[in-house]
């Protein structure tokens, strides 16, 4: 299940804020009183130390939906106002596209191994004895370790007959499948963008909320304001991400005042089409295997971590690509802003020559409650220009498989692999396919567990939008 | 036991903050009371416009009106309503 989480709640309820100030002309002038309306003088900070600190960290998160890095701030004595100028007159949005709020990061346990009070401090101590750098004493009669000697080995828990010493993992790194995040000096949590691939794990799943997307929804809505044909181009996995219809959501984003709503199943469709001809080729070649190149978060995997894979990677572009391809040819001065699940995308498209802005399921959320609309009481509009099938396909684990399998019309000499989820060891058995060990010659990679459903910008349960898109696609 | 009738906002302000998880409520319901609750999501009840009811996502259970309402919020209220402890 999806728990709930106030972290996520809180970055909404700021998003819908924020948008809402800004919509109605008073950003400037009010988005500095937001943090005291939520903490307002003797009220109770139920989870930080007391309101100074809370409003404190509602003042970061706020810089991170107007876009700016927290780890960039050099005069503390900036107001949001002042933010909020600077992000309205920018012109492009840039790199990074996550920022850690270092005083939100709680700065987890530096060891991961620590020893309960289940300890009897026994004569044998076996934790202590095969501790190979020395990281435990006894302290009152209990063992104890020393963060700065231990180096997680996790030989004292295997060891400890009374199973007294517990791993406690630090979320953000045991999310990360590559590795990117990790402490700095002071213990805080710090993103290595050379290693990075921008999969968004790490912002769902700290507890503490402390690492954010730098939001584009200021950007957004200034080129709404103005006026500009700005085309909305939705993701397929939009259709399970409201309680009401397809046609609905589409006459929702039109009010909102996106100009022309565009799905980017369209995209999809010629993605599919192009990457089952490269497949056959690739295979007349005699090439062993080939894998999916939709997923932005995967590809960047690759290029950090998996190179030796390169080789195999579908040159075939995305279906954002395609659709923003599309959309420029037709009309080169429209903004086009993609809406989608991802984290990665945003990465994709600063650098993707025709895709100027990106943003979350999550996100667009914001926009119809600042702006009052309700999708379900919306009427119905339809798409001028719709998808195939194959292309609503996509946002399932296994739903590209499936519609390269539409698309070559028969199963002989396909032989689908999928990697649903990228983790750890699913990066592992990616290095073991690039050594002639896959046991198929097709491979489907999707870093969110489930498919684009279950991203990190999304609003529903996947449980229930996966059924959504499946009878969307039926 | 006397029927309790849930009714969930769908209304976008109400599912955008939440309400998207609630719609899973029926999964958590022990089975002993299940046969008694009967659940229905709805569109938008306009509580989110009055500011002095709370905030979304709201959920009605019989006459009582649940603010940022939650799953475990809800099944603590159908516990109190039916005496039992789950």
């Amino acid at each position: 299940m999806m728990y709930e989480n106030n972290a996520t709640l809180r970055r909404r309820d700021l998003l819908i804020n924020i948008a809402k100030l800004f919509f109605e002309d008073k950003l400037f002038a009010e988005i500095d009183k937001i943090a005291v309306d939520m903490f307002p003088k003797r009220s109770i900070s139920s989870t930080r130390c007391c309101i100074y600190k809370s409003r404190a960290i509602i003042k970061y998160r706020s810089m991170a939906i107007l876009g700016f890095s927290i780890e960039d701030e050099q005069d503390e004595l900036m107001t949001l106002s002042d933010y909020a100028k600077i992000a309205v007159n920018r012109d492009k949005v840039d790199f990074p596209i996550l920022t850690v709020l270092d005083e939100a990061c709680s700065s987890c346990v530096k060891a991961n191994y620590v020893v309960t009070n289940v300890c009897r401090g026994c004569f044998a101590r076996p934790c202590m004895i095969n501790c190979p750098k020395k990281a435990i004493t006894m302290v009152d009669g209990q063992a104890k370790i020393d963060p700065e000697k231990c180096v997680n080995c996790g030989l004292c828990m295997k060891a400890c007959p009374y199973h007294a010493i517990i791993f406690v993992p630090v979320p953000c790194e045991e999310a990360c499948p590559v590795g990117a995040i990790s402490k700095d000096e002071m213990g805080r949590e710090k993103i290595d963008y050379t290693k990075c691939i921008y999969c968004g794990k790490c912002t769902r799943e700290c507890p503490f909320g402390a690492v954010m997307e730098k939001s584009q929804i200021i950007d957004v809505i200034k080129h709404l304001k103005s006026g500009k044909n700005v085309i909305a181009m939705i993701a397929p996995a939009i259709v399970g991400q409201f309680p009401a219809d397809f046609e609905k959501i589409i006459s929702a984003i039109k009010k909102v005042g996106f100009s022309d709503v565009v799905e980017v199943a369209l995209g999809a469709d010629i993605t599919a089409e192009k990457e089952t001809a490269e497949f056959k080729e690739r295979m007349e070649h005699g090439q062993k295997l080939m894998t999916t190149s939709c997923c932005p978060a995967y590809t960047e995997a690759v290029k950090k971590h998996v190179q030796e894979l390169g080789e195999f990677v579908s040159q075939t572009f995305t279906p954002m690509h395609y659709t923003a391809e599309m959309l420029h040819v037709k009309n080169k001065d429209a903004v086009k802003v993609f809406i989608g699940p991802c984290v990665a995308k945003r990465k994709e498209a600063i650098e993707n020559q025709y895709v100027d802005y990106v943003l979350t399921f999550e996100e667009l959320g914001a926009l119809f409650v600042a702006k009052g609309i309700d999708v379900a009481q919306c009427e119905s509009s339809v798409i001028d220009n719709p998808a195939m099938k194959i292309g609503r396909m996509f946002p399932v684990s296994g739903g590209v498989t499936g519609a390269i399998k539409e698309v070559i019309g028969s199963e002989d000499g396909f032989n689908p692999v999928l990697i649903d989820g990228l983790s750890k060891q699913s990066i592992k058995t990616l290095k073991t396919f690039a050594k002639g060990l896959c046991p198929g010659n097709f491979v489907e990679v999707m870093s969110c567990e489930g498919g684009c459903v279950a991203g990190p910008g999304v609003l529903s349960n996947p449980k229930i939008a996966t059924v959504k898109v499946k009878n969307f696609t039926k | 036991m006397e029927k309790i009738n849930i009714k969930i906002c769908t209304g976008t302000a109400c599912y955008v903050m939440g309400g998207a998880n609630i719609l899973m409520l029926e999964d958590f319901i022990p089975q002993d009371v299940k046969d008694f609750v009967h659940i229905e999501g709805s569109t938008c009840l306009e509580y989110c416009k009055n500011a002095e009811l709370g905030k979304p996502p709201f959920v009605k259970i019989n006459d009582k009106l649940i603010s940022e309402a939650s799953v475990p919020k809800i099944l603590d209220y159908i516990n109190h309503l039916t005496g039992k402890d789950f």
